[in-house]
């Protein structure tokens, strides 16, 4: 197999034996790159210089004998998170310019691995998205499906693992936007549990769901990259000082003692047959591994949609007021009054969807508003996060699909945001609970596109879901699967 | 209608945004659809239920009040779209 295609545990195989070095490794990838990015456009930024002189550096590492678990593996990095001196966009026109003056934590725990970063790649603007249409630079497609959606708000993260034009990738996830790119994508994704990984540098959607998470070629690989990124961060309040697991420890080929609950409520009405076809073929598979099944109920799960789109609107409506035209990014220079600087830098720098939001936040928030919805939602939250609790006493982990239906098709919900935000149904009450969740493949529907099934844990307990996931790929043998570029 | 056109106006304004008046409108059908989905949250008893506004039980985070290296006022201007070499510029306020 070309270099581009292969996974960062046998990567590391051919770097230590120095049959490969970073230098060849970095220049396959970006000739992969030049060859099928015209046709996925994954990249807002690509580094090519910098990524070959990160490259040259690791070799010079690794002859030393230095060099951690990343050394030489070239990755993308999903645009809302600041690297030093790269310019870092969110998707939005309104950070054109900017280029951070600092790295964001997990970036540096990154290079402090000795990853080669290729650039920075597609996203929904400020993350605000399912299907990564709302980018300020241009949409990317499915590598799978060229006309369909790739999902979102990581999108480039997934299509350029998907289409080899990475070895991994970082995005984050506020209602599930690692995993539903993921699960369109054909990889794997984890969003990991609210606190696990340090949101220092990350440019804030909705802070009380957001959390950065890797997206990979398989299961080995996303561990190998949640390893590199977790802990304790002085910088971010909210991270946890708990000590970070060797997630590659956990991998195991069975599921013996574990107990898998599958909720109901995410086999309702609205789900694809396929898709319910493809993860029921999942559970049998985790319970012939030797996983105990019992059905579980999420009672409030139907909420989980309504809760969302309150509380991380409102939580935006305040974070993105500091783009203000003031400290960065762009500003309308032809206003020569303040309030008015404002609004225009604002409303020509933010593309509709923020707009929306930033809009639906300040209304949920507004005098007289504030109980009937924000607090409402707040309790709403309290009463989904209970549903696991419940649930957690009962099992170890919960199966489901990811997405209702496989990819839709590039233009085909532009105009009635709401069914996009239904899309979310089976993803977005993790966020609200703060819990990790993956996305891990599990079939191709007939049309070709992927399909990903769903492990939830309690907070903390990413080694379940990491066990079930890798009994369940080496049961499926669909690693090896490609989308023909 | 949940949200009138003027409403949807004033929260703009609030928020320091412009729409022009084809967005007011195309805005006030969509917040329409989404605030009349989200009643939903109306069919369930939240009588005496806690608010959560945080996904973990977290209490204050407090730290020694150390002081540390912090950005340098070149590198804190650089992205500014216009300062005088010190501070960040804006149209005259008073």
């Amino acid at each position: 197999m070309e270099l581009h295609a292969l996974t960062i545990h046998a990567l590391q195989k051919l770097l230590s034996s120095g049959e490969i070095s970073s230098l060849e490794l970095t220049r396959a990838v970006l000739d992969r790159i030049d060859a099928v990015e015209p046709r996925v456009n994954a990249y807002i930024t690509l580094d090519r210089n910098g990524a070959l002189a990160q490259a040259g550096a690791a070799d010079d590492r690794r002859r030393r004998g230095e060099g951690g678990s990343l050394c030489g593996i070239p990755l993308s990095i999903k645009d809302v998170l600041c690297t030093k001196g790269l310019r870092t966009t969110a998707g939005s026109r309104i950070l054109e310019p900017f280029i951070p003056p600092y790295d964001a934590t997990v970036v540096e725990k990154l290079r402090a691995a000795g990853a080669v970063i290729l650039g920075k790649v597609s996203m929904d603007e400020f993350a605000m998205g399912s299907a990564n249409e709302n980018c300020a630079y241009g949409v990317p497609k499915n590598p799978w499906a060229l006309t369909h959606v790739c999902g979102g708000s990581s999108g480039g993260s997934a299509a350029s693992v998907a289409a080899d034009e990475c070895i991994a990738s970082l995005g984050s996830d506020t209602g599930g936007s690692i995993r539903q790119p993921a699960s369109h994508c054909g990889i794997v994704g984890i969003k990991p549990t609210y606190g696990r990984v340090s949101r220092f540098g990350l440019l804030a959607y909705a802070s009380s769901l957001d959390q950065v998470g890797p997206l990979a070629k398989d299961v080995r690989d996303a561990a190998i990259m949640l390893n590199a990124i977790s802990g304790y961060d002085p910088r971010d309040s909210t991270s946890v000082n708990q000590p970070v697991p060797d997630y590659t420890a956990a991998l195991a080929t069975d599921c013996t003692g574990l107990t898998i609950g599958i909720p109901k409520e995410y086999f309702g009405a609205g789900l694809d047959p396929e898709v319910e076809q493809a993860v029921r073929k999942g559970i049998s598979l985790l319970a012939k591994a030797g996983a105990k099944i019992v059905e579980i109920s999420l009672p409030h799960t139907e909420y989980g949609v309504a809760a969302y789109y309150i509380i991380a609107p409102a939580e935006a409506s305040s974070n993105l007021a500091r783009y203000d035209g003031v400290r960065y990014g762009f500003r309308d220079h032809d206003q020569h009054e303040l309030l008015e600087m404002y609004r225009q830098s604002r409303s020509k720098g933010f593309g509709e969807e923020v707009k929306r939001r930033i809009i639906i936040g300040t209304y949920a928030l507004s005098s007289g508003y504030y109980d009937a919805y924000y607090k409402k939602a707040s309790q709403v939250r309290a009463l989904i996060a209970q549903d696991y609790a419940r649930a957690f006493a009962q099992c170890d982990l919960l199966v489901s699909p990811v997405t209702p239906a496989p990819a839709w098709k590039i233009g085909a919900k532009v105009d009635d945001p709401l069914s996009v935000y239904l899309s979310d149904i089976l993803t977005i009450c993790t966020n609200l609970a703060g819990l990790p969740g993956m996305s891990v493949p599990c079939g191709i529907s007939t049309a070709g596109l992927p399909i990903g099934l769903q492990l939830q844990a309690d907070h903390f307990a990413e080694e379940k879901i990491f066990r079930a996931a890798y009994a369940l790929e080496q049961r499926l043998e669909l690693a090896g699967n490609k989308p023909k570029l | 209608m949940k949200i009138t056109p003027e409403e949807v106006r004033h929260v703009a304004r609030l928020a320091r945004l412009s729409l022009s008046e084809a967005e007011v409108e195309k805005t006030t059908l969509q917040l329409d659809d989404i605030l009349s989905y989200v009643e939903k949250l109306g069919e369930l008893d939240t009588t005496g239920v806690l608010p959560m506004t945080h996904a973990l039980d977290i209490r204050n985070a407090f730290r020694a009040d150390e002081t540390s290296a912090s950005l340098p006022q070149r590198e804190a201007l650089a992205n500014g779209p216009a300062h005088n070499g010190e501070a960040f510029t804006v149209p005259r306020v008073i």
